[in-house]
């Protein structure tokens, strides 16, 4: 192992056993992969995408481009985890991806031989012919692409989501964001403190300095103790904030087990907190960017910063030398840690010139410090061994003198500092190039929000603590909180953060010939494929992202993005601010899909199952169900043996001749009162309502103004201002809000109250000539004479001393009582009817019976058989609009096309073989033998074996069908025949109505 | 300009990449244009492509905002397929489709139209009715579809969950073979480039500001770089139909709403077609990179901003995990959203307007990708002669006063 | 995620409400005495502006009740919000009084 022997945030006292490609491998309580593997001296940790170069860990945190693990095997499996940030647990299994067999032998490394002819783009270029090959080319490109492997097996973890309100949300628990979080917690205000990293304290965890003359991990300490003791403060580790929305509408993702061995795992796998905030402290650190060269990907090479933390926070030995290439003063805090943690040589290269200040400290350990020079490649395959450095001319665009080769382990390189800028551009706001700074840093807040720290691109460590203090209070304060000064603490020494802006080391050759030096490595692009894009004419930035997928990876370009712009713009001959950066998008890093779609998954699903009250009947009857709407209704109720046909046939016939009994209750129920609930119906329905007789029944239907019909159902007149509304099971709720729409908006001088009252009935409909014998027998109170009591008639009576109401209505074309009770006794009033019924074989039936009994009759499914194109006199039911009043849709109705004579018309449809049912949705053609596109004249909208009428029946819109009584038509057929058919009345079963008035 | 083959790229490697030249010029505008598309976005610059192709119009330009294929080219899904339920949608579909078939080797710019299949899902018996009409009325189309039912989906997909135990069980789909994805930036950047190569300006960063007319006549197009005098000028702007109407003193019946998308982070294959189901509200494919590429429902408000509510994304990942379990434990790497305008019902408008020489190209919806080249193919027609092809005669503004919509959500409730 | 203060209830989260198009769209009194083009304008052409818009929100899981709000549809961010008949908000006046921060030159 390679272990410096102590310090560090590493547990040496708890070893933790884990396997990488099959062998196993230990580490410590605190490691992560990253951390775990470098110091078991495992340098080659993945394969890059496309040239499947040898690839090591570069960074420490959400940047890491390369150290991506297939975590676990089977259903747990999780797929491109990042390995600076996943912690090792005992027994862990941890596969690299995109290598195959192994990583240390990858067969697909031969793309990297071939990687000149895999330019930026290249596949827009080539792949073309022959055309139809392209399919055979794309199953090889997709073979080769991707990373890791999705599970195949159902998740067996669950996740949660939590809605939260907060005065202060602060985002990111290091030293900026920890000072607002404890003078905003002192002040009394609700305060959540989110942080991706395992524990809290970012830059803190792995740093030397010192904070109120202790140690900074002392007053992390301190400073989490006193914040988990104020009750108002809430602290979130493994949250990762990762969406900024509108409204300071943010969201965190809380990975709670994943850090646990699989046998310690319980409760919920992560928890998606959804938080709207009063005032949102922006507290998310930076990312070091690299400085790009030959090679630079090439296991070993790593970030100034990463290397620090390596060494100071997981204790890791990082080799036996070391070359540190910067252009700022940042670096030299690392070549100081490097030495320190024992390395024999540490040599710093400065592309700037020397700073007597600078050098001093590290000169008196032992540090070569070597200036205006760079790092211009690196020797190695599967690991660095030696850099080689130039001479950097004054102006920084080149190199000269002869190469100098120094053998090392690592190469450690700073670019400077790119402030994490994301949730801020999220939040609505505009990234400004800081020249000084030579960063993208935040612009004005858009929303109640401020930065601060090295996300506003104050790298110091004073700096932070004073503005994380400032912007805590200041919050706070916003909040409502009256607050003091909160003490700014100490700080021994504040590294300096002075930068010469350099990119990429300059090359003798231009880009493109020479070694490959990255910008982006996931996505495996180089200087050479900026410099591609520029010359082909990719001028903006977001084309080149797109045509050479910089950033498009799993790091999102945290790493190489700007690096990538400022090249761009070398390119191009622009200023960096000209060239602009991209919008940053949600999420700030990967989330599960599981924890966005939380517990309302499955049976759960965000749509509710609704159930009526004789649902446990049904189900302990052997009913199949059909979803109508959020409802479950009875499809059908098989008995042993039977299918579909044989039930149906069954359940029609026995309401035709005996007596059948359906659950109606799930069709919407609206109650209308108000002195003007008829002047309202008036408008809402096409036909007349204020002459309707109490007690008496009306159909109607319903128009979008664009005249086309919304719902229909039958609405009883239960006193002089007050009206029972049916509607369809699907249109309830959208009635409603309709109605109240027009109400309150266009009408509201009228009188008139809406209540749903769908929930608070339970209907049977007992159907058939026996029907009247069933619920007489039942239900007191009502004279059921059928003079007494005529069809379209509504009565009040007592079922077992329970209140019913009784409406003599028929969607059957039956001798038919829909019975309406107090749902939770409804199931008790269906038990009664069905006790009362069984000497005449009372038979439960279905929707699909239901289906059957009613295109026998000809009635029509408002969804069915009509489909947003359909007006009542297209349906030949002309007689139901009122020519003297207006009515919602009424004006549509007369537009030149809605007024056409030949539109779609429903009509009935007789097969010429009465043994035939036609297909629903099939279409219908004047002449079969046609050429294609054939001129199609409709479609058949309802189709069944009719057991009544002792043959197939079906229902269908044609053009100009009402004039059309008795001709022939073809209709499609599943084999992609046709069948021919006449056309018919739609009424197939007692034209006259005999049955349900008598 | 180079012609790209196998054979190039091997001969530009052997010379660095140092020789390539640009895929279109970078011109200013010049005075005046025999015609002007507004919009630089995959359906104007195809507009201009056929304009120059098909009817020999070579003095024209597309004047863009900002770069090419900033909007919804860039922003969308990438499904194709034709499988639509009128007549009307069916026919201009598939003459797009037909276009797709051979769109890289007349661009010479691979495309990668990937004919993968799509499947609609139905999940109630009325979804399966809605199937059964729509496969139908393909099949008279001349449009290939099939009905495919639960088992057989079980056999063809074996991630989706068809388990009749979830909430909104899958009762069987349609399928279209010919149906599939197509790599959206290259979509624009292969017109572009063709268009280019007929001569065409190609005018980024150039934002229309105004429009000139008299005697109910449009006489050129005021823009960020100056006057540019045109006596046709066609818009075709996604998202701002509305707004550029506006300057022209022009209402339109449109809104504009976010739409959103989202994509995974790269995984291997497992997902070789596209889903989509219409009744839990979400549509999956995945990219040639490896994402997981996932389109959300419309949000309901209007909105410009290219960014929609969370919850519309949670709900549509609901959808996905109901129908994919599997992918539960895969994570969501990026969204975004984009601007598109709806239409009543939810059929282009491809149109003269009431100024000659002012033609209009919006209302796409949530479906204007997979229209590309065929949109671009009538409107050329359009403005070139001052007519609508018969494939977008029906597409007309008048369609809304006589009432003869083309209502596709109506009829067949499947967008996108 | 808007954030809608429902004029009767106060301020919620946008999930309770359901959005209801243009505001102050009037149902003409005398439908029948329109022309076609007329009627269509009334029932399919929209403002649709980018910037201020008056809308109509419902707050559907709510109160139940309709009511404006002037919203930005660049910015997502209300202006105000009105009861149903309240008079119509000026939009010059709301749009000068609040610029976006965006929208002004960056520091």
């Amino acid at each position: 192992m390679k272990r410096i022997p102590n310090g560090g945030r590493i547990d040496r006292s708890k070893p933790v056993n884990f396997s990488f490609e099959g062998k196993s491998y230990q580490g410590f309580q605190g490691d992560t992969i990253a951390s775990a593997l470098l110091a078991n001296d495992v340098k080659l940790i993945g394969r890059s995408w496309k040239y499947h170069r040898p690839r090591g860990v570069v960074g420490d945190g959400a940047e890491e481009p390369n150290a991506l693990f297939q975590v676990e095997q089977g259903a747990l499996t999780i797929p491109n985890v990042r390995g600076t940030q996943a912690p090792i647990y005992d027994a862990m299994v941890v596969n690299s991806t995109n290598a195959w067999p192994s990583v240390n032998f990858d067969v697909m490394s031969i793309f990297g031989a071939f990687s000149r002819f895999l330019p930026a783009g290249f596949y827009y270029k080539t792949f073309m012919w022959p055309a139809k090959f392209w399919m055979a080319y794309e199953h090889i490109i997709r073979q080769a692409s991707g990373l890791g492997e999705s599970p195949r097996e159902s998740d067996p973890d669950h996740y949660e989501k939590t809605n939260a309100h907060c005065d202060v949300l602060v985002a990111g628990a290091g030293p900026s964001g920890l000072m607002a979080a404890l003078s905003a917690g002192r002040a009394g205000a609700r305060v959540i403190i989110a942080d991706e990293q395992e524990e809290l304290g970012g830059r803190l965890l792995s740093s030397s300095e010192l904070i109120d003359s202790k140690p900074a991990t002392k007053w992390l300490e301190e400073t989490l103790e006193e914040l988990a003791s104020l009750k108002n403060v809430t602290l979130i580790p493994r949250g990762t904030v990762f969406g900024y929305h509108d409204a300071n509408f943010l969201t965190i993702a809380e990975r709670l087990t994943d850090h646990l061995a699989l046998a310690q795992r319980s409760g919920p796998r992560e928890r998606l907190w959804r938080v709207r905030a009063k005032q949102v402290v922006l507290a998310t650190g930076a990312h070091e960017r690299p400085i790009v060269f030959g090679n630079n990907d090439r296991p070993g090479v790593m970030l100034a910063s990463a290397a620090s933390t390596y060494t100071n926070r997981y204790g890791v030995l990082l080799g036996d030398s070391a070359v540190v290439f910067t252009n700022n003063d940042s670096a030299y805090q690392t070549a100081l840690d490097l030495k320190a943690s024992g390395m024999s040589a540490v040599t710093l290269v400065d592309a700037r010139a020397s700073n007597e200040n600078l050098i001093e400290p590290l000169k008196a350990v032992g540090v070569e410090v070597i200036n205006q020079c760079a790092v211009v490649n690196v020797i190695g395959k599967a690991r660095v061994i030696a850099a080689e450095i130039q001479n950097l001319s004054d102006d920084g665009k080149s190199i000269f003198g002869a190469k100098q080769r120094i053998d090392c382990d690592i190469v450690a390189t700073s670019g400077g500092w790119n402030p994490a800028i994301h949730l801020y551009s999220q939040s609505g706001g505009k990234a400004l190039w800081n020249d000084d700074k030579a960063c993208f840093e935040n612009g004005i807040s858009v929303q109640d929000q401020v930065s601060v720290g090295a996300a506003n691109a104050s790298f110091s460590l004073v700096d932070c603590l004073t503005e994380g203090a400032q912007a805590g209070r200041s919050a706070a304060i916003a909040a409502g909180f009256n607050t003091k000064n909160t003490r700014i603490p100490g700080v021994s020494c504040s590294a300096g953060t002075d930068l010469t802006p350099l990119w990429r080391t300059p090359t003798e050759d231009p880009p493109g010939r020479g070694a490959k030096a990255f910008v982006d490595q996931q996505n495996d692009v180089g200087v050479s494929d900026i410099y591609l894009a520029a010359r082909e004419g990719f001028e903006s930035i977001e084309h080149v992202k797109r045509y050479t997928a910089l950033g498009f990876g799993t790091d999102q370009g945290k790493m190489g993005n700007i690096s990538g712009m400022a090249i761009l713009s070398e390119a191009l001959g622009n200023s960096i601010s000209d060239t602009g950066t991209t919008t940053f998008r949600p999420n700030y890093t990967p989330v599960t899909f599981g924890a966005i779609a939380g517990p309302e998954i499955g049976e759960n699903l965000s749509d509710p199952v609704r159930k009526t009250a004789m649902h446990t009947w049904h189900q302990e009857n052997g009913a199949l169900f059909e979803d109508v709407g959020q409802w479950k209704r009875p499809w059908y109720f098989p008995k042993l043996n039977e299918d579909i046909h044989q039930a149906v046939d069954r359940e029609c016939l026995a309401v035709r001749n005996s007596v059948g009994i359906m659950d109606a209750s799930t069709l919407g129920k609206i109650e209308i009162t108000g002195k003007d609930s008829g002047d309202f119906l008036n408008m809402i329905y096409t036909n007349a309502w204020k002459k309707l007789g109490i007690n008496t029944a009306r159909y109607g239907f319903m128009l979008g103004e664009d005249g086309m019909v919304m719902d229909d159902g039958v609405t009883i007149r239960l006193d002089e201002n007050r009206y029972f509304m049916h509607t369809t099971t699907g249109g309830a709720a959208s009635v409603m809000s309709w109605m109240e729409l027009w109400l309150q908006t266009e009408w509201p001088e009228l009188e008139v109250y809406l209540t749903s009252v769908t929930d608070h009935w339970a209907t049977a409909a007992v159907a058939g000539p026996n029907s009247r014998k069933v619920v007489d027998s039942v239900i007191d109170g009502i004279d059921f004479d059928k003079d007494a009591f005529p069809f379209m008639a509504s009565r009040e009576g007592l079922l077992a001393g329970l209140p019913v109401r009784v409406n003599r209505i028929s969607f059957s074309g039956e001798l038919c009582y829909e019975v309406n009770i107090q749902a939770n006794h409804g199931c008790f009033m269906w038990e009664q009817l069905i006790a009362a019924g069984a000497k005449y074989d009372i038979t439960p039936y279905g929707t699909e019976a239901m289906h059957v009994l009613r295109a026998e009759k000809g009635y029509v499914i408002v969804g069915q058989d009509t489909d947003g194109s359909v007006t009542p006199i297209d349906l030949g039911m002309g007689w139901a609009i009122s020519k003297t009043k207006d009515f919602l849709g009424k004006r549509s109705l007369e537009r030149s096309d809605t007024a056409r004579k030949d539109r779609k018309q429903f009509v009935g449809l007789l097969t010429d073989d009465p043994k035939v049912v036609l297909q629903e949705g099939s279409q219908i053609v004047n002449n079969a033998s046609d050429q294609i596109p054939l001129p199609m004249l409709g479609h058949v909208t309802s189709s069944y074996y009719s057991a009544c009428v002792g043959r197939s029946i079906a229902l269908a819109l044609v053009k100009n069908g009402h004039q059309r009584m008795g001709d022939t038509v073809y209709v499609t057929t599943p084999d992609k025949g046709f069948v021919s058919a006449k056309i018919s009345t739609t009424v197939f079963l007692d034209p006259q109505g005999e049955k349900q008035n008598a | 300009m180079n012609k790209y083959s196998i054979f190039s790229l091997a001969r530009n490697a052997m010379s660095h990449h140092e020789k390539w030249q640009r895929a279109w010029r970078s011109p200013s505008p010049k005075k005046r244009y025999d015609a002007i598309i507004v919009g630089g976005g995959g359906h104007g610059l195809a507009t201009a492509y056929y304009m120059a192709k098909e009817h020999g119009m070579r003095n024209i330009a597309v004047l863009e905002k900002g770069w090419i294929g900033g909007g919804n080219t860039g922003r969308n899904t990438t499904i194709v397929r034709s499988n639509y339920l009128w007549d009307e949608a069916a026919q201009l579909y598939e003459k797009s489709m037909k276009l797709w078939e051979g769109l890289s080797q007349d661009l010479n710019y691979n495309v990668m139209f990937s004919q993968r299949g799509v499947y609609n899902l139905g999940h109630t018996l009325q979804d399966m009715r809605d199937i059964q009409r729509r496969v139908n009325a393909n099949r008279l189309n001349g449009v290939d579809g099939e009905v495919v039912d639960a088992a057989e989906l079980q056999k063809r997909i074996p991630h989706l969950n068809c388990s009749p135990d979830s909430r909104y069980p899958v009762l069987g789909a349609s399928f279209q073979a010919r149906g599939g994805t197509a790599r959206h930036d290259a979509v624009a950047w292969g017109f572009a480039r063709a268009a280019d190569n007929l001569g065409v300006d190609i005018i980024q960063n150039c934002e229309v500001i105004g429009f000139r007319r008299e005697n109910g006549e449009i006489q050129g197009v005021e823009t960020s770089q100056g006057y540019i005098e045109s006596p046709k000028v066609g818009v075709v702007t996604a998202g701002s139909s509305s707004v550029l109407a506006n300057m022209a003193g022009l209402r339109l019946p449109l809104e504009s709403h976010p739409l959103q998308a989202f994509v995974s982070e790269p995984i291997k294959p497992i997902l070789d077609t596209v889903v989509m189901s219409n009744a839990v509200h979400g549509y999956i494919s995945q990219s040639d990179k490896g994402d997981l590429v996932i389109g959300a429902g419309i949000d309901s408000y209007n909105g410009y901003g290219q960014r929609g509510s969370f919850t519309t994304i949670e709900h549509t990942m609901t959808a996905i995990m109901e129908l994919f379990p599997i992918f539960s434990r895969v994570r969501m790497n990026r969204q975004w959203g984009g601007i598109v305008d709806t239409c009543p019902d939810a059929c282009p408008i491809i149109s003269k307007t009431d100024i000659k020489g002012l033609y209009f190209n919006c209302g796409w919806g949530t479906g204007g990708f997979k229209a590309t080249p065929g949109s671009g193919w009538v409107f050329a027609h359009t403005v070139a002669n001052d007519n609508p092809h018969e494939l977008n005669a029906a597409f007309a503004l008048d369609r809304f006063i006589s009432g003869a919509l083309i209502d596709e959500h109506g009829a067949a409730g499947v967008a996108h | 995620m808007l954030l809608i203060e429902c004029p009767y209830c106060g301020v919620r989260d946008e999930s309770e409400f359901t959005y209801s198009g243009e505001a102050h769209i009037v149902r003409p009194l005398e439908p029948s005495a329109l022309s076609d083009k007329e009627w269509a304008d009334y029932l399919f052409y929209r403002s649709n502006p980018k910037g201020l818009h008056r809308e109509m929100w419902y707050h559907s899981a709510g109160c139940r009740r309709y009511f404006n709000a002037v919203r930005d549809t660049v910015t997502y961010k209300f202006k105000c919000v009105y009861k149903i008949g309240d008079s119509q908000p000026n939009l010059d006046e709301l749009s000068s009084s609040a610029k976006h921060p965006a929208d002004v030159e960056a520091k």
